[in-house]
Protein backbone atom coordinates (compact mmCIF):
# COMPACT_ATOMS: atom_id res chain seq x y z
CA UNK A 1 0.00 0.00 0.00
CA UNK A 2 3.28 1.94 -0.32
CA UNK A 3 2.55 5.60 -1.58
CA UNK A 4 5.01 7.20 -3.50
CA UNK A 5 7.03 10.53 -1.68
CA UNK A 6 7.16 8.71 1.43
CA UNK A 7 3.21 7.83 1.63
CA UNK A 8 1.52 5.11 3.91
CA UNK A 9 -2.17 4.03 3.62
CA UNK A 10 -3.81 1.18 6.10
CA UNK A 11 -7.54 0.16 6.60
CA UNK A 12 -7.62 -2.03 9.91
CA UNK A 13 -11.05 -3.64 10.58
CA UNK A 14 -11.18 -3.62 14.64
CA UNK A 15 -13.53 -2.87 17.91
CA UNK A 16 -16.62 -3.49 15.52
CA UNK A 17 -15.18 -0.54 13.03
CA UNK A 18 -12.89 0.38 10.41
CA UNK A 19 -9.53 2.64 11.25
CA UNK A 20 -7.96 4.30 7.77
CA UNK A 21 -4.43 5.30 8.61
CA UNK A 22 -2.93 7.93 5.85
CA UNK A 23 1.05 8.53 6.73
CA UNK A 24 3.28 10.95 5.13
CA UNK A 25 6.95 11.77 5.33
CA UNK A 26 7.75 8.47 5.13
CA UNK A 27 11.46 8.67 5.68
CA UNK A 28 12.55 4.89 6.29
CA UNK A 29 9.46 2.88 5.17
CA UNK A 30 10.37 -0.17 7.53
CA UNK A 31 10.47 1.39 10.44
CA UNK A 32 7.35 3.23 9.78
CA UNK A 33 5.99 -0.15 8.81
CA UNK A 34 7.22 -1.47 12.17
CA UNK A 35 5.40 1.53 13.95
CA UNK A 36 1.94 0.57 12.09
CA UNK A 37 2.24 -3.04 12.97
CA UNK A 38 2.42 -1.79 16.77
CA UNK A 39 -0.09 1.02 16.39
CA UNK A 40 -2.77 -2.10 14.41
CA UNK A 41 -1.94 -4.44 17.37
CA UNK A 42 -2.45 -1.92 19.88
CA UNK A 43 -6.23 -1.01 18.31
CA UNK A 44 -6.70 -4.68 18.62
CA UNK A 45 -5.68 -4.93 22.51
CA UNK A 46 -8.02 -2.12 23.08
CA UNK A 47 -11.00 -4.27 21.55
CA UNK A 48 -9.81 -7.14 23.73
CA UNK A 49 -9.76 -5.45 26.69
CA UNK A 50 -12.32 -2.57 26.44
CA UNK A 51 -14.99 -4.19 24.36
CA UNK A 52 -18.53 -3.82 25.96
CA UNK A 53 -19.66 -6.80 23.83
CA UNK A 54 -16.90 -9.18 25.05
CA UNK A 55 -18.04 -11.15 28.14
CA UNK A 56 -14.19 -12.00 28.61
CA UNK A 57 -12.85 -8.63 28.56
CA UNK A 58 -11.40 -6.89 31.39
CA UNK A 59 -13.94 -4.31 31.35
CA UNK A 60 -17.31 -6.43 31.65
CA UNK A 61 -15.48 -8.27 34.05
CA UNK A 62 -14.28 -5.36 36.14
CA UNK A 63 -18.05 -4.57 35.64
CA UNK A 64 -19.59 -7.11 36.71
CA UNK A 65 -16.98 -7.29 39.93
CA UNK A 66 -15.40 -11.01 38.76
CA UNK A 67 -11.99 -8.88 38.86
CA UNK A 68 -10.01 -5.68 40.91
CA UNK A 69 -8.78 -2.90 39.68
CA UNK A 70 -5.14 -3.79 40.62
CA UNK A 71 -5.83 -7.07 38.75
CA UNK A 72 -6.48 -5.07 35.46
CA UNK A 73 -3.85 -4.02 32.44
CA UNK A 74 -2.64 -0.68 33.33
CA UNK A 75 -4.54 0.67 30.24
CA UNK A 76 -7.92 0.07 32.40
CA UNK A 77 -6.67 2.45 34.92
CA UNK A 78 -5.54 4.85 32.51
CA UNK A 79 -9.12 4.86 30.75
CA UNK A 80 -10.79 5.24 33.65
CA UNK A 81 -8.99 8.28 35.00
CA UNK A 82 -9.53 9.79 31.75
CA UNK A 83 -13.29 8.81 32.60
CA UNK A 84 -13.19 10.20 35.64
CA UNK A 85 -11.43 13.48 34.59
CA UNK A 86 -13.75 13.63 31.88
CA UNK A 87 -17.03 13.13 34.40
CA UNK A 88 -15.76 16.05 36.55
CA UNK A 89 -15.30 18.94 33.35
CA UNK A 90 -18.62 18.19 31.99
CA UNK A 91 -20.20 17.80 35.44
CA UNK A 92 -21.68 14.48 35.16
CA UNK A 93 -22.47 15.08 31.60
CA UNK A 94 -19.86 12.26 31.10
CA UNK A 95 -20.55 9.25 32.32
CA UNK A 96 -19.15 5.57 32.34
CA UNK A 97 -22.40 4.17 34.75
CA UNK A 98 -25.40 5.69 33.41
CA UNK A 99 -26.76 1.88 33.06
CA UNK A 100 -25.79 0.61 36.63
CA UNK A 101 -22.41 -0.95 34.27
CA UNK A 102 -18.80 0.30 33.56
CA UNK A 103 -19.30 1.46 30.10
CA UNK A 104 -16.38 3.76 29.25
CA UNK A 105 -16.95 3.50 25.50
CA UNK A 106 -17.21 7.58 25.08
CA UNK A 107 -13.93 7.87 25.54
CA UNK A 108 -11.89 4.47 24.69
CA UNK A 109 -12.30 4.60 21.38
CA UNK A 110 -10.65 8.45 21.09
CA UNK A 111 -8.50 7.21 22.87
CA UNK A 112 -7.39 4.21 21.56
CA UNK A 113 -7.00 6.31 18.30
CA UNK A 114 -4.71 8.95 19.54
CA UNK A 115 -2.27 6.40 21.23
CA UNK A 116 -2.28 4.39 18.01
CA UNK A 117 -1.25 7.58 15.96
CA UNK A 118 1.23 8.59 18.18
CA UNK A 119 2.85 5.79 18.11
CA UNK A 120 3.97 6.21 14.62
CA UNK A 121 5.99 9.45 15.49
CA UNK A 122 9.29 7.68 17.10
CA UNK A 123 8.62 5.02 14.23
CA UNK A 124 9.84 8.18 11.45
CA UNK A 125 6.39 9.38 10.15
CA UNK A 126 6.39 13.38 10.47
CA UNK A 127 2.45 13.66 9.60
CA UNK A 128 -0.18 10.96 10.26
CA UNK A 129 -4.17 11.07 9.72
CA UNK A 130 -5.62 8.09 11.74
CA UNK A 131 -9.33 7.86 11.21
CA UNK A 132 -10.96 5.28 13.92
CA UNK A 133 -14.73 5.38 12.48
CA UNK A 134 -15.49 9.01 11.80
CA UNK A 135 -12.94 10.06 14.62
CA UNK A 136 -9.97 11.63 13.92
CA UNK A 137 -6.32 12.67 14.88
CA UNK A 138 -4.24 14.44 12.86
CA UNK A 139 -0.50 14.69 13.39
CA UNK A 140 1.33 17.29 11.40
CA UNK A 141 -0.25 18.35 8.25
CA UNK A 142 -1.48 19.79 6.75
CA UNK A 143 -4.85 17.84 6.59
CA UNK A 144 -7.78 18.16 5.55
CA UNK A 145 -10.91 17.03 6.45
CA UNK A 146 -14.57 16.91 5.58
CA UNK A 147 -17.45 16.65 8.40
CA UNK A 148 -20.16 14.68 7.18
CA UNK A 149 -23.62 16.63 6.80
CA UNK A 150 -25.91 14.37 8.90
CA UNK A 151 -28.97 15.24 7.17
CA UNK A 152 -27.52 14.41 3.87
CA UNK A 153 -25.61 11.79 3.50
CA UNK A 154 -22.65 12.27 1.28
CA UNK A 155 -22.05 15.53 1.27
CA UNK A 156 -19.82 17.29 3.40
CA UNK A 157 -21.32 20.29 6.31
CA UNK A 158 -17.33 21.38 7.00
CA UNK A 159 -13.86 20.91 5.99
CA UNK A 160 -11.03 21.46 8.88
CA UNK A 161 -7.53 22.26 8.05
CA UNK A 162 -5.24 21.69 10.57
CA UNK A 163 -1.27 21.77 10.02
CA UNK A 164 -0.01 21.15 13.77
CA UNK A 165 -2.14 18.18 15.04
CA UNK A 166 -6.15 18.05 16.15
CA UNK A 167 -8.48 15.51 17.85
CA UNK A 168 -11.39 15.85 15.58
CA UNK A 169 -14.58 14.04 17.02
CA UNK A 170 -18.00 13.64 16.19
CA UNK A 171 -20.75 12.24 17.78
CA UNK A 172 -24.58 12.00 16.06
CA UNK A 173 -27.10 9.37 15.78
CA UNK A 174 -26.39 9.21 11.62
CA UNK A 175 -24.63 6.06 11.61
CA UNK A 176 -26.62 3.36 13.89
CA UNK A 177 -28.81 5.10 15.95
CA UNK A 178 -28.01 6.79 19.00
CA UNK A 179 -25.41 5.81 21.00
CA UNK A 180 -24.84 8.69 23.59
CA UNK A 181 -27.86 9.03 26.16
CA UNK A 182 -28.47 11.33 28.69
CA UNK A 183 -27.43 9.78 31.61
CA UNK A 184 -29.98 11.63 33.73
CA UNK A 185 -32.39 9.92 31.91
CA UNK A 186 -31.22 7.05 30.56
CA UNK A 187 -32.85 8.20 27.04
CA UNK A 188 -31.85 9.53 23.81
CA UNK A 189 -31.20 13.71 24.80
CA UNK A 190 -33.65 15.68 24.00
CA UNK A 191 -33.22 18.28 21.74
CA UNK A 192 -30.00 16.47 20.74
CA UNK A 193 -28.40 17.66 17.37
CA UNK A 194 -28.07 15.38 14.37
CA UNK A 195 -24.31 15.86 14.67
CA UNK A 196 -21.96 17.48 16.95
CA UNK A 197 -18.16 17.84 16.19
CA UNK A 198 -15.34 18.82 18.75
CA UNK A 199 -11.64 19.47 17.60
CA UNK A 200 -8.78 19.79 20.27
CA UNK A 201 -5.52 20.65 19.49
CA UNK A 202 -4.47 18.40 22.52
CA UNK A 203 -5.89 15.13 21.15
CA UNK A 204 -8.77 13.09 20.13
CA UNK A 205 -9.09 11.71 23.40
CA UNK A 206 -10.27 14.60 25.35
CA UNK A 207 -12.37 15.77 21.67
CA UNK A 208 -13.92 12.56 22.22
CA UNK A 209 -15.51 12.35 25.58
CA UNK A 210 -16.17 16.38 25.35
CA UNK A 211 -18.36 15.64 22.15
CA UNK A 212 -19.67 12.94 23.97
CA UNK A 213 -20.65 14.74 26.80
CA UNK A 214 -21.82 18.29 24.75
CA UNK A 215 -23.51 15.86 22.59
CA UNK A 216 -25.66 14.73 25.85
CA UNK A 217 -26.43 18.30 26.72
CA UNK A 218 -28.75 18.79 23.42
CA UNK A 219 -29.24 22.61 23.47
CA UNK A 220 -26.29 23.83 26.59
CA UNK A 221 -23.87 22.21 24.37
CA UNK A 222 -22.71 25.66 22.36
CA UNK A 223 -22.43 27.53 25.73
CA UNK A 224 -20.24 24.61 27.22
CA UNK A 225 -18.16 24.38 24.31
CA UNK A 226 -17.58 28.20 23.97
CA UNK A 227 -16.21 27.96 27.51
CA UNK A 228 -13.79 24.87 27.20
CA UNK A 229 -10.44 26.30 26.94
CA UNK A 230 -8.49 24.70 23.38
CA UNK A 231 -11.53 23.51 22.35
CA UNK A 232 -14.11 24.24 19.31
CA UNK A 233 -17.17 23.31 18.84
CA UNK A 234 -19.48 22.80 15.30
CA UNK A 235 -23.35 21.33 15.70
CA UNK A 236 -25.56 20.19 13.60
CA UNK A 237 -28.83 21.19 14.08
CA UNK A 238 -32.49 18.72 13.26
CA UNK A 239 -33.84 21.03 11.31
CA UNK A 240 -30.52 21.99 9.48
CA UNK A 241 -29.39 24.57 10.94
CA UNK A 242 -25.19 24.73 11.63
CA UNK A 243 -23.74 26.28 14.63
CA UNK A 244 -19.77 27.04 15.95
CA UNK A 245 -17.75 28.10 18.58
CA UNK A 246 -16.00 31.62 17.72
CA UNK A 247 -12.83 30.11 17.34
CA UNK A 248 -13.68 27.25 15.16
CA UNK A 249 -13.60 29.50 11.87
CA UNK A 250 -9.77 29.34 12.53
CA UNK A 251 -9.66 25.47 11.43
CA UNK A 252 -12.56 25.86 8.61
CA UNK A 253 -12.56 26.62 5.08
CA UNK A 254 -15.16 29.16 4.09
CA UNK A 255 -18.01 26.96 5.69
CA UNK A 256 -20.34 28.98 7.39
CA UNK A 257 -22.72 29.68 4.40
CA UNK A 258 -22.70 26.14 3.48
CA UNK A 259 -26.38 25.11 3.04
CA UNK A 260 -27.63 28.07 4.77
CA UNK B 1 -38.93 23.55 -11.62
CA UNK B 2 -40.11 21.46 -8.63
CA UNK B 3 -41.72 18.20 -10.05
CA UNK B 4 -44.41 16.65 -7.94
CA UNK B 5 -43.62 13.59 -9.40
CA UNK B 6 -43.88 9.75 -7.91
CA UNK B 7 -40.93 9.40 -9.92
CA UNK B 8 -39.16 11.70 -7.86
CA UNK B 9 -38.73 8.91 -4.95
CA UNK B 10 -37.94 6.69 -7.49
CA UNK B 11 -34.43 8.87 -7.90
CA UNK B 12 -34.24 9.91 -4.30
CA UNK B 13 -33.90 6.13 -3.87
CA UNK B 14 -31.97 5.27 -6.13
CA UNK B 15 -29.48 8.36 -6.01
CA UNK B 16 -29.61 7.35 -2.05
CA UNK B 17 -28.59 4.08 -2.65
CA UNK B 18 -26.77 4.44 -5.42
CA UNK B 19 -24.68 6.88 -4.30
CA UNK B 20 -22.91 4.22 -1.59
CA UNK B 21 -22.36 2.40 -4.74
CA UNK B 22 -20.24 5.21 -6.06
CA UNK B 23 -18.12 5.08 -2.81
CA UNK B 24 -18.14 1.19 -3.42
CA UNK B 25 -14.95 0.80 -5.57
CA UNK B 26 -14.07 -2.52 -5.96
CA UNK B 27 -10.69 -2.31 -7.53
CA UNK B 28 -11.12 -3.99 -11.31
CA UNK B 29 -9.81 -3.69 -14.48
CA UNK B 30 -12.17 -1.94 -16.84
CA UNK B 31 -14.68 -3.84 -18.39
CA UNK B 32 -17.79 -2.47 -19.06
CA UNK B 33 -18.91 -1.41 -22.12
CA UNK B 34 -22.62 0.51 -22.52
CA UNK B 35 -21.61 3.19 -21.22
CA UNK B 36 -24.39 5.49 -20.13
CA UNK B 37 -25.23 8.11 -22.05
CA UNK B 38 -25.89 10.20 -18.51
CA UNK B 39 -21.96 11.56 -18.58
CA UNK B 40 -23.43 14.26 -20.94
CA UNK B 41 -25.01 15.53 -17.51
CA UNK B 42 -21.92 15.09 -15.79
CA UNK B 43 -21.26 18.70 -16.47
CA UNK B 44 -23.09 19.77 -14.05
CA UNK B 45 -21.06 18.18 -11.45
CA UNK B 46 -17.93 19.41 -13.79
CA UNK B 47 -19.04 23.29 -12.48
CA UNK B 48 -18.06 22.25 -9.35
CA UNK B 49 -14.85 23.78 -9.69
CA UNK B 50 -16.58 27.23 -9.98
CA UNK B 51 -18.16 27.60 -6.15
CA UNK B 52 -21.88 28.45 -8.33
CA UNK B 53 -21.09 24.82 -9.63
CA UNK B 54 -23.57 23.10 -6.89
CA UNK B 55 -26.59 25.44 -7.30
CA UNK B 56 -25.86 24.53 -10.97
CA UNK B 57 -25.98 20.89 -10.46
CA UNK B 58 -28.83 21.36 -8.35
CA UNK B 59 -31.05 23.57 -11.12
CA UNK B 60 -30.17 20.74 -13.66
CA UNK B 61 -31.15 17.96 -11.18
CA UNK B 62 -34.61 20.29 -10.27
CA UNK B 63 -34.93 18.59 -7.02
CA UNK B 64 -32.60 20.26 -5.20
CA UNK B 65 -34.43 20.46 -1.93
CA UNK B 66 -35.40 16.66 -1.99
CA UNK B 67 -31.59 15.06 -1.86
CA UNK B 68 -31.91 12.56 0.88
CA UNK B 69 -29.03 10.83 -0.95
CA UNK B 70 -27.97 13.76 -2.75
CA UNK B 71 -24.14 14.32 -2.94
CA UNK B 72 -22.48 17.15 -1.49
CA UNK B 73 -23.68 19.77 -3.70
CA UNK B 74 -23.83 22.40 -0.72
CA UNK B 75 -19.82 20.73 -0.03
CA UNK B 76 -18.86 21.43 -3.39
CA UNK B 77 -19.91 25.01 -3.59
CA UNK B 78 -17.51 25.66 -0.35
CA UNK B 79 -14.51 23.48 -1.31
CA UNK B 80 -14.50 23.89 -4.35
CA UNK B 81 -14.52 27.53 -3.97
CA UNK B 82 -11.51 27.02 -1.72
CA UNK B 83 -9.73 25.14 -3.80
CA UNK B 84 -10.12 27.64 -6.88
CA UNK B 85 -8.68 30.18 -4.14
CA UNK B 86 -5.29 28.30 -4.33
CA UNK B 87 -5.02 25.14 -2.23
CA UNK B 88 -3.88 22.51 -4.27
CA UNK B 89 -0.90 20.95 -3.01
CA UNK B 90 -0.79 18.66 -6.55
CA UNK B 91 -0.71 21.25 -9.48
CA UNK B 92 -0.86 18.02 -11.83
CA UNK B 93 -3.73 16.67 -10.08
CA UNK B 94 -5.57 20.11 -9.97
CA UNK B 95 -4.92 20.62 -13.73
CA UNK B 96 -6.57 17.04 -14.21
CA UNK B 97 -9.59 18.14 -12.56
CA UNK B 98 -9.65 20.95 -15.09
CA UNK B 99 -10.05 18.63 -17.65
CA UNK B 100 -12.97 16.98 -16.05
CA UNK B 101 -14.54 20.40 -16.31
CA UNK B 102 -13.66 20.32 -20.39
CA UNK B 103 -15.46 16.38 -20.31
CA UNK B 104 -18.49 17.47 -18.74
CA UNK B 105 -18.96 20.40 -20.70
CA UNK B 106 -19.08 19.34 -24.15
CA UNK B 107 -21.68 16.50 -23.61
CA UNK B 108 -21.14 13.50 -25.55
CA UNK B 109 -17.34 14.00 -25.97
CA UNK B 110 -16.83 13.37 -22.88
CA UNK B 111 -17.59 9.58 -23.06
CA UNK B 112 -15.25 9.37 -25.95
CA UNK B 113 -12.55 11.49 -24.04
CA UNK B 114 -13.00 9.17 -21.22
CA UNK B 115 -12.30 5.94 -23.31
CA UNK B 116 -9.14 6.18 -23.20
CA UNK B 117 -8.34 9.68 -24.52
CA UNK B 118 -8.74 10.68 -20.95
CA UNK B 119 -5.90 8.44 -20.18
CA UNK B 120 -3.58 10.65 -22.73
CA UNK B 121 -5.01 13.84 -20.91
CA UNK B 122 -4.01 12.94 -17.68
CA UNK B 123 -0.35 13.15 -18.94
CA UNK B 124 2.66 11.54 -16.86
CA UNK B 125 0.08 11.30 -13.62
CA UNK B 126 -1.21 8.19 -14.85
CA UNK B 127 -5.02 8.27 -15.31
CA UNK B 128 -6.60 4.97 -14.36
CA UNK B 129 -10.15 3.80 -14.09
CA UNK B 130 -11.58 1.53 -11.96
CA UNK B 131 -14.86 -0.33 -12.30
CA UNK B 132 -16.97 -0.87 -9.40
CA UNK B 133 -19.39 -3.89 -8.53
CA UNK B 134 -22.28 -3.99 -10.49
CA UNK B 135 -24.68 -4.02 -7.31
CA UNK B 136 -28.66 -4.91 -7.32
CA UNK B 137 -30.81 -2.34 -6.17
CA UNK B 138 -34.43 -2.63 -5.96
CA UNK B 139 -34.66 -0.63 -8.97
CA UNK B 140 -31.67 -2.95 -11.29
CA UNK B 141 -28.68 -3.26 -11.29
CA UNK B 142 -26.36 -0.12 -10.80
CA UNK B 143 -22.43 -0.20 -11.66
CA UNK B 144 -20.46 2.72 -11.81
CA UNK B 145 -16.63 3.57 -12.87
CA UNK B 146 -14.38 6.08 -11.61
CA UNK B 147 -11.36 7.95 -13.63
CA UNK B 148 -8.62 8.52 -11.84
CA UNK B 149 -5.72 10.99 -12.09
CA UNK B 150 -2.54 11.90 -10.00
CA UNK B 151 -4.71 10.65 -7.70
CA UNK B 152 -7.71 11.96 -7.38
CA UNK B 153 -11.00 11.32 -9.04
CA UNK B 154 -11.51 13.22 -12.04
CA UNK B 155 -14.46 11.68 -13.70
CA UNK B 156 -17.44 8.66 -12.06
CA UNK B 157 -20.21 7.66 -14.16
CA UNK B 158 -22.56 5.51 -14.32
CA UNK B 159 -21.65 2.38 -16.76
CA UNK B 160 -25.29 0.50 -16.11
CA UNK B 161 -28.16 1.88 -14.61
CA UNK B 162 -31.52 0.36 -14.25
CA UNK B 163 -33.47 0.26 -17.36
CA UNK B 164 -36.55 2.96 -17.09
CA UNK B 165 -37.20 4.55 -13.60
CA UNK B 166 -34.26 6.49 -13.32
CA UNK B 167 -34.00 9.80 -15.16
CA UNK B 168 -30.36 11.30 -16.21
CA UNK B 169 -30.57 13.45 -12.74
CA UNK B 170 -29.65 10.97 -10.58
CA UNK B 171 -26.72 9.52 -11.78
CA UNK B 172 -24.70 12.53 -12.46
CA UNK B 173 -25.51 13.52 -8.76
CA UNK B 174 -23.45 10.68 -8.18
CA UNK B 175 -20.75 11.74 -10.39
CA UNK B 176 -20.72 14.72 -8.47
CA UNK B 177 -20.81 13.74 -4.81
CA UNK B 178 -17.35 11.30 -5.68
CA UNK B 179 -15.67 14.34 -7.92
CA UNK B 180 -16.80 17.02 -5.25
CA UNK B 181 -14.99 15.20 -2.56
CA UNK B 182 -11.65 14.74 -4.41
CA UNK B 183 -11.55 18.58 -5.19
CA UNK B 184 -12.09 19.61 -1.83
CA UNK B 185 -9.22 17.63 -1.66
CA UNK B 186 -10.34 16.00 1.84
CA UNK B 187 -7.95 13.45 3.24
CA UNK B 188 -10.19 11.85 5.83
CA UNK B 189 -14.52 12.33 6.87
CA UNK B 190 -14.98 12.77 10.49
CA UNK B 191 -19.01 11.52 11.10
CA UNK B 192 -21.15 10.11 13.96
CA UNK B 193 -19.30 6.77 14.09
CA UNK B 194 -19.57 4.14 11.70
CA UNK B 195 -19.75 0.29 12.11
CA UNK B 196 -17.76 -1.89 10.08
CA UNK B 197 -20.57 -2.38 7.63
CA UNK B 198 -21.62 1.09 7.82
CA UNK B 199 -17.70 1.96 6.29
CA UNK B 200 -18.57 0.30 3.44
CA UNK B 201 -20.81 2.37 2.29
CA UNK B 202 -18.72 5.50 3.24
CA UNK B 203 -16.86 8.70 1.48
CA UNK B 204 -13.68 7.59 3.78
CA UNK B 205 -13.99 3.67 2.10
CA UNK B 206 -13.75 5.71 -0.98
CA UNK B 207 -10.71 7.98 -0.07
CA UNK B 208 -8.86 5.10 1.37
CA UNK B 209 -9.83 2.95 -2.17
CA UNK B 210 -8.93 5.29 -4.32
CA UNK B 211 -5.54 5.55 -2.62
CA UNK B 212 -5.55 9.84 -3.21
Amino acid sequence: MAQEGGRLRHVEEAMGTVFSFDIRGVRDEDAVRAGLRAAVASLHRVDEIFSPFRADSQITRLGRGELTLSACASEVREVLELCAEAERESEGWFTTRYAGGLDPTGLVKGWAVERAARMLVPAGASAVCLNGGGDIQLIGGPWRVGITDPLHPGRLAAVIESEGGLGVATSGPAERGCHVLDPRTGRPPVHGPASLTVICPGGLTVADSRATAAYAMGRRARKWLEELPDTEGFGVTADGRQWMTSGFGRYTDSVAEVNA
Amino acid sequence: MKRKHPLRRIMIGVAATASGVVLLLALKQPGGSSVADATAATGAGAGVSASAGAAGAAGAAGASDSGAGAPPAGAGASSGGATGAGTPPETGADSDTGSDADTGADTDAGTGADDGAGTGAGGGAGARTVLGNAVDTQYGPVQVRITLSGGRITEAEAVQVPAGGISANAVPRLNQAAVTAQNAGIDAVSGASYTSQGYRDSLQSALDKAGV
